[in-house]
């Protein structure tokens, strides 16, 4: 199996995501330059967390003009799976590739903590090996997370089961996001953004030592076995 | 002072004398500037230098010892730790955002540009009360700083200490420790050689911001330091965070002689100490500086701070290598210059000479002072205190009372804006006695401990340098390392005045007895004095940050209780030692009274024991016994994990004593039943004494018939006091 993950100047979750899709997922992995117009065909490409371009206009609003988004963007229309955490989940949202808005957390600060969170849809690419309703715990680290979306989205989001990941209640959502969402997906069930980290909780060696996150990256591997190799190699 | 220029560029008449003399010349402005800021005490260490040579600086893991960007030891499988502590604590003074981001700025080069990747950053900051508005304003200015550039660059910041005391009030400190990985092979040094060899400068342009930030932080704070503003750089994380990837991916290539990061006297010390380094001169012409306005004079591009630069000296026909990677990243690469082998340190603009002098003359031959030193009169006038001199009502409410004292409250609020799990090697993140960090692919982590009591060093300078090195050795044992080696941030008022050189002295004596006796040397640090403002000098604060090794990740310890009938032990013994205790702070608002004793031959057995018992996998949970004393000490052991306690203990002191005091040398350990015998043991073994005093237990805290606390009440005071007071 094979995956890409792409670093964008001043992302810095790239070597995290790499590290774990590569040594413990044991997924063939490149690192994918912002600056590269093609990319390999692969079964998975994460946009990392991070500040990409610094992030000092909007979170996401520079990365997507860098220009590997075009070939992501077309390999996502094709089907490709994208994951976007954190830095990456907000460069989805300003790339149109899912629905909606980021502001800044609700009480102005940076967040870095571990969240009780439930899983809403587990009828997705990225979610299959969890059980819906189940609780799960995932840290988060940003300072961008109040997603939100107009009523109508809303409405579009709740009917076409695209909400995956709710923080588990309002005590629990760090940053203020409508109907406590953390991860969406869109309506086709390839792309998903969300923004706790799994990669950071998928060992136990390391703090918190919870591993909740493990199970987004067997889901992907169980999909793509399942799916037999649709993607060319 | 129209006519003694040298004033303003904070040098004395003899220093513009012995200048003179030097030179056989008179300066031109370019070169007094030059002066200036390469004898201040910031980068000459004129003040302190004689006092800091007692130190010991070589131990069987150091590799580089201080003298580099920053220090280096040795922690097997041909790895090494870099790792240095250094202080910005008057930029954080009068711009506390960009005063504490700059702060992790500078001192994250120094690690990369020793060929490390950057894995952990500490700090250890000292705020006066919460209770005013304009210590709000700094300490939230100076976490977000903090937060808003360790966070960008992807650094997790795992630890350190937060201190409130009116000390601090109108001069906070603000130290940040930064540590990184390398391969031996790997190791970069600041060095100019090679006559012919080109020097470029790399990363930001150079703008007018941060103009003479050294000769800044070389004098007090005063009423109008507001108006110094512009000697405070303005950080860029993002761009940081370029170079830092751009400086390894280039020291990975063998391209280079050498590489220096240009921190305090930007462009000015880093030339004059590369070349002073190589025995070599170096020529520049400062037209070819990248520069973001117009018109800079050469002074100003000598003397500018602008952030996020390095010095570089490529090997010869390597300066495309360097231009193609630093391209690739988005950064300029300029050859502004060449190695020669005069010594001379030449500056030009385009044909005009503007300023030559020796680098050794300027980075090595500053003038050294020994400043007179005598002992301060409030010292004679320190009192015993007495259980009986502390007025108590109840001990429930004192303990309830020290624990929502901001010094010893949860630190959560800060905490959580820093990102501390980034790069995926927290062990043990904020909150613990010291911070875990993982070596990936390897069994092995690092344990990273910022130390320092400034009431102890007011009260007792000697033995509160000596505590604050023998504490951080105890955290790094109590989370199941090794102490190895010490970096050591020095931050005291104005070293003319005898009293406060007195205290300097002491505390580095002090700290040098500790690291002997603990075998921990120091291999690099940072002097900070003229830490005053109108209101009086700080507390001496020489803060320790140690590193330590575990070499196995089993030996991972923490100080929260885990399973409910687990026997607690106190390792080592209580005295009747209340001077200088946050107790007496908190009830009577006094700092007072004797600092707590510390035997370091007792000391070191206490750790020895520890140690022994957590590699025989002895001991479920490990907590130094420190501020607050040992019923604080318990109760931040049962939070985590909401545990109670049921301790019976001998009163052998006065009871408050027993609760409250601070006795050094203690270390608070839970075991499973089975084990009492083998911890015992090891114990006697060692000749440290050791106590059964209870088990882990319910729901609540109770201690002898004394306190009686619902632990959860007891979590909620202590994790939101901050908080309440902002």
């Amino acid at each position: 199996m094979k995956a890409g993950v792409v670093t964008f100047p001043g992302s810095n979750c790239d070597r995290d995501v790499f590290h774990v899709l590569q040594n413990i997922f044991e997924f063939d992995t490149d690192m994918i330059w912002h600056k590269d117009k093609k990319i390999k065909n692969y079964d998975l490409i994460v946009l990392p967390g991070g500040f990409s371009y610094g992030d000092y206009l909007r979170s996401g609003a520079i990365a997507r003009f860098a220009k590997v988004m075009e070939p992501v963007i077309e390999f996502a229309e094709n089907g490709g799976l994208v994951l976007g955490i954190c830095n990456g989940f907000q460069i989805l949202l300003e790339s149109n590739l899912l629905p909606g808005a980021m502001k800044v957390n609700d009480n102005l600060k940076f967040v870095c903590r571990n969240t009780k969170l439930t899983v809403i849809n587990n009828n997705t690419p990225f979610t299959n090996q969890y059980k819906n309703s189940e609780s799960i715990e995932m840290p988060v680290a940003h300072g961008e997370g109040n997603y939100y979306i107009d009523k109508k989205g809303l409405m579009e989001l709740k009917n076409n089961k695209q909400i995956i990941l709710k923080y588990k209640n309002k005590k629990e959502n760090p940053n203020g996001s409508i109907k406590n969402i953390a991860g969406i997906c869109n309506k086709e069930r390839n792309i998903f953004g969300l923004m706790p980290h799994p990669e950071r909780c998928s060992e136990p060696q390391i703090s918190p030592g919870k591993v909740d996150g493990y199970n987004i990256f067997s889901s992907i591997i169980s999909y793509i076995n399942k799916r037999g190799d649709k993607v060319a190699k | 002072m129209p006519n003694k220029p040298w004033l303003k560029e904070g040098l004395t008449q003899e220093e513009y004398e012995m200048i003179v003399e030097l030179l056989d010349r008179k300066p031109t402005t370019t070169e007094l500037g030059i002066f200036g800021v390469m004898w201040s005490e910031h980068c000459s260490y004129k003040n302190s230098k004689l006092v800091l040579k007692t130190l010991p600086t070589e131990g069987e893991c150091v590799i580089q010892g201080p003298g580099e960007n920053a220090g280096i030891i040795d922690i097997g499988d041909d790895q090494a730790i870099s790792f240095k502590i250094e202080s910005h604590n008057h930029p954080s003074a009068v711009e506390p955002f960009q005063g504490a981001a700059t702060g992790v700025g500078g001192i994250i080069r120094d690690i990369f540009t020793m060929g490390a990747r950057p894995i952990a950053n500490l700090n250890s900051l000292r705020f006066g009360n919460l209770n005013n508005d304009k210590v709000k304003y700094l300490f939230k200015g100076v976490v977000s700083g903090i937060s808003s550039y360790g966070n960008s660059i992807g650094i997790p910041t795992v630890g350190g200490e937060v201190y409130f005391s009116s000390a601090y009030e109108g001069n906070p400190l603000v130290n940040v420790m930064s540590v990184g990985l390398l391969d031996q092979e790997n190791i970069a040094t600041a060095t100019a050689e090679g006559e012919g060899n080109s020097v470029m400068v790399v990363g930001a342009a150079t703008g007018r911001d941060g103009i003479k930030g050294a000769s800044f932080a070389s004098d007090e704070l005063t009423e109008d330091s507001e108006k110094d503003r512009p000697a405070v750089q303005v950080g860029d994380p993002f761009m940081e965070k370029l170079l830092l990837e751009a400086s390894l991916e280039l020291i990975k290539t063998d391209s280079l002689i050498g590489i220096q990061d240009m921190g305090a006297a930007g462009l000015t010390s880093s030339s004059a100490e590369m070349a002073s380094r190589g025995n070599s001169g170096i020529e520049i012409d400062i037209s070819k500086v990248p520069t973001r306005e117009k018109n800079m004079s050469s002074y100003e591009i000598m003397l500018s701070e602008s952030q996020e630069r390095m010095l570089i000296i490529p090997k010869k026909g390597k300066e495309r290598v360097v231009k193609d990677i630093f391209d690739k990243w988005g950064l300029h690469a300029e050859v502004v210059g060449k190695v020669t082998d005069d010594g001379m340190l030449r500056i030009f603009n385009g044909e005009n000479k503007v300023a030559e002098i020796s680098a050794k003359i300027l980075a090595d031959e500053a003038p050294e002072y020994k400043r007179e030193s005598i002992m301060p009169e409030y010292i004679k006038s320190i009192n015993e205190i007495n259980a009986e001199d502390i007025k108590s009502k109840d001990f429930n409410n004192d303990l309830l009372d020290v624990l929502s004292s901001p010094t010893i409250a949860s630190k959560k609020w800060v905490y959580e804006q820093y990102d501390y799990m980034v790069m995926t090697n927290t062990i043990v993140g904020p909150g613990s006695d010291a911070a875990v960090i993982r070596i990936k692919g390897e069994d092995k982590a690092v344990a990273l401990s910022t130390d320092s009591n400034g009431k102890y060093c007011y009260l007792n300078p000697w033995r509160g340098g000596a505590i604050a090195v023998a504490e951080a050795a105890r955290n790094i044992v109590c989370s199941g390392g090794k102490p190895l080696a010490i970096t050591d941030g020095l931050n005291f008022g104005n070293p003319m005045d005898p009293e406060i050189y007195w205290q300097f002295k002491n505390s580095v004596e002090g700290i040098t007895k500790a690291c002997k006796e603990l075998d921990t040397p120091v291999i690099g640090g940072n002097v900070s004095f003229y830490n005053e403002s109108p209101k009086g000098a700080i507390y001496p604060t020489p803060i320790i940050g140690m590193v330590g090794l575990l070499d196995s990740l089993e030996d991972q310890t923490t100080m929260h209780f885990k399973d409910e009938g687990d026997l607690i032990y106190l390792i080592g013994q209580t005295g009747e030692e209340l001077g200088g205790s946050e107790y007496l702070k908190v009830k009577e608002g006094k700092v007072d009274g004797y600092v707590p004793q510390l035997d370091l031959n007792l000391e070191n057995r206490v750790q020895k024991t520890v140690r022994e018992a957590i590699k025989n996998n002895i001991i479920k949970s490990a907590h130094d016994c420190s501020e607050g004393g040992l019923a604080v000490n318990l109760a931040e052991s049962c939070f985590r994990n909401g545990l109670g306690v049921n301790i019976e203990i001998n009163e052998k002191t006065s009871k408050k004593a027993l609760l409250f005091g601070e006795s050094q040398s203690r270390i608070v350990v839970s075991i499973s039943e089975k084990q009492a015998s083998k911890l015992e043991n090891i114990a006697v073994k060692n000749c440290v004494p050791y106590e059964h005093i209870g088990v882990v237990k319910g729901k609540q805290f109770k201690f002898n018939n004394l306190i009686n606390l619902d632990v959860e009440e007891m979590k909620a005071k202590w994790e939101t006091a901050i908080e309440k007071n902002l």
